[in-house]
């Protein structure tokens, strides 16, 4: 098993490789000369050629890509083409409001799917679960940022319960944990609610299923109350497709916050890279994408390995026949 | 429905007569009947399609012609959707917003498909090597959100409706090469295409004339889901900016610009979110309900 996961934190590292080698290239293929958007009215060719060379944009792309592979490995993402600030802290002091949000909502969409997929399971004749089906369904063609400008327009706006956008730091001088919860339950909502009518749908499924097996049939014999049978015998089966699902809707995180984080204007990571891209600031989006990547990898490991946890029938090792 | 059934003439009457029914003027009727999903989905999208090809004729006013006097008048006669910011009438960009997202979903569905197939078959049929790499390609190609791989790739290739659509056919191509290269890895192994080898037919042959047609059917279902997906990705791409710029009236985009007039003139985020809505659950409901009808179990021999 060990074997296994080094294996796979091996494997990470020429993915994270490649798919930061593309990105660099296509990225400075692209038309938009970060010296030029940065000098804008100063931009005579001399001021250009100077700002190349001091950025290092007039080197070769093999050299400039070994130059930052080789920072990476010092820690040093290299530094924003906008504001001369570190790459990593440019992150790292968004990556925290990011971190709240993604968090939040895994959480929500989570504890939202299990109730609504579980009762849907239990009361299987009633009408939850063609609703669960049928909302997961309208959920999948709305689209999420649509979706999250209904909940501006219904709660922000119409009804005045919540801010438009915005945020309020949790810690520091300014730190006011209210505001910050009331600028954060729209984005919350409008991140997990659309992953929430899958999953929901999903683990209501994974556990109708399970329900119809012998050993549930054993369990009904018995006497046990359906309640007992679905949380103490039937879950832990049934989570199993969950669980691959979970890791990953973890990706989802990332994709979503892009959106959310623009309409909210949470600053957070998803809108720093955003900005960055139609800014042509190439190191932070490199940064950005380097992190995304090695981010989700890991949470795809860990869903294996949790799978793996769960299902003894389940071995990454090899066996010798 | 597979194409690889043969009839010998004078066969078992039920043969005849299923051959005479395909034929006959009312197939079509009758089709609808036993598969009631399949049809109304299929006509939903039939009239978005009209809409879209007939949009310069259906559009009351030009989509793109900007009118200062008359801007951001609200839903009224003359305007059934009112007007934006540009005093453009917004039912009319609209209708050509649904042409442009059906141009999406055809091209990009046909970007993925057209690679990803091919990528499936090649790997699949020839194994090893170039398997083994064209399968790593596509796992590190899946390690990444799609949404944000068709963001750089459209911002890298410049932003602009059609590298919007080639980012999203690209994010596509890996379930499509997948799903091949399973069909192909479980239809090298049926004795017909041994059989096919053994009297020297050549590989391309037997990949075309054998494989693909049997894997026509599932790969419809997946095609709707995708082109599905496919619509609403580009309309996340031009949403965030790097899609459709202006004044290309893309679903995406106007909801983006309407985002700035939310407190006063709603409707002109709400007209083109529910048009995008309607077409990406057509084709998902499409997909399902095709797949339910063409299920192999279901089929009354």
């Amino acid at each position: 098993m060990t074997a296994y996961i080094l294996r796979r934190l091996l494997f990470m590292v020429p993915v994270a490789l490649f798919l930061t080698a593309i990105l660099f290239v296509v990225l400075r293929l692209t038309p938009g000369d970060p010296a030029q958007i940065e000098l804008g009215e100063q931009a005579t060719p001399e001021t250009i050629a100077a700002l190349h060379h001091e950025l290092g944009l007039d080197r070769p792309l093999v050299v400039q890509y070994g130059i930052w592979v080789v920072r990476i490995l010092h820690g040093d993402l290299g530094k924003s083409l906008a504001n001369h600030q570190p790459v990593l802290r440019a992150i790292g002091d968004r990556l925290p409001a990011t971190l709240e949000l993604g968090i939040l909502a895994f959480l929500l969409h989570l504890v939202l799917a299990l109730a609504v997929g579980t009762l849907a399971a239990i009361y299987r004749r009633s009408i939850l679960g063609p609703l669960t089906t049928l909302f997961a369904s309208v959920f999948f063609a709305l689209p999420g940022f649509f979706f999250a400008i209904l909940l501006v327009l219904i709660f922000a706006i119409k009804l005045r319960l919540l801010p438009v956008s915005g945020y309020a730091p949790l810690y520091g001088p300014d730190a006011d944990l209210g505001e910050n919860l009331r600028h954060v339950s729209l984005p919350i909502v409008a991140l997990a609610v659309p992953e929430t009518a899958g999953l929901a749908r999903l683990i209501r499924s994974s556990l109708l299923e399970t329900l119809y097996s012998d050993y549930i049939r054993t369990a009904r014999g018995k006497g046990l109350s359906e309640w007992v049978i679905v949380t103490r015998h039937a879950m832990r089966n049934a989570a199993l497709p969950v669980i691959t699902a979970l890791g990953l809707s973890l990706g989802f995180v990332f994709s979503g916050a892009f959106i959310v984080e623009t309409i909210f204007a949470w600053p957070g990571v998803g809108r720093l890279a955003v900005n960055a891209l139609s800014s042509r600031d190439y190191p932070i989006v490199q940064g950005v994408v380097l992190l995304a990547a090695l981010s989700i990898m890991v949470a795809t490991l860990l869903a294996d390995i949790a799978y793996a946890a769960a299902d003894p029938r389940i071995t990454y090792t090899r066996r010798r026949a | 429905m597979s194409s690889a059934r043969v009839i010998s003439a004078g066969e078992a009457p039920e043969a005849e007569r299923g051959l005479r029914q395909a034929q006959s003027r009312f197939w079509l009727l009758r089709m609808a009947r036993k598969y009631p999903l399949v049809a109304i989905f299929l006509s939903i999208l039939g009239l978005l399609l009209l809409v879209a090809v007939f949009a310069p004729v259906l559009a009351p006013y030009s989509p793109t012609k900007t009118h200062s006097a008359q801007t951001l008048e609200s839903p009224s006669g003359s305007h059934w959707l009112g007007t934006d910011q540009l005093g453009r009438d917004s039912l009319s960009r609209v209708i050509y917003g649904v042409q442009v997202s059906l141009e999406v979903a055809v091209i990009a569905v046909a970007i993925g498909v057209g690679a990803g197939i091919t990528l499936g078959l090649i790997a699949g049929y020839s194994g090893g090597l170039i398997d083994e790499i064209l399968s790593r390609y596509v796992d590190a190609q899946l390690a990444f959100p799609p949404l944000l791989l068709a963001i750089a790739i459209s911002s890298a290739l410049g932003p602009s409706l059609f590298h919007a659509m080639i980012a999203v056919g690209i994010t596509g191509v890996p379930r499509f090469m997948r799903f091949t290269r399973g069909q192909v890895l479980r239809a090298r192994e049926l004795d017909y295409v041994t059989a096919g080898i053994a009297i020297g037919a050549s590989r391309r042959r037997i990949l075309l004339r054998h494989i693909l047609p049997n894997i026509a059917d599932p790969l419809i279902v997946v095609g709707s889901l995708a082109a599905g997906g496919a619509i609403l990705a580009e309309a996340a791409l031009s949403f965030l900016g790097v899609g459709a710029q202006p004044p290309t009236p893309d679903l995406g985009s106007m909801i983006n610009i309407a985002r700035d007039y939310l407190q006063n003139q709603a409707w002109l985020a709400v007209g083109p979110g529910v048009a995008i809505f309607l077409i990406a659950w057509s084709f998902a409901n499409l997909g399902d309900a095709l797949r339910d009808a063409l299920d192999p179990r279901l089929r009354e021999r």
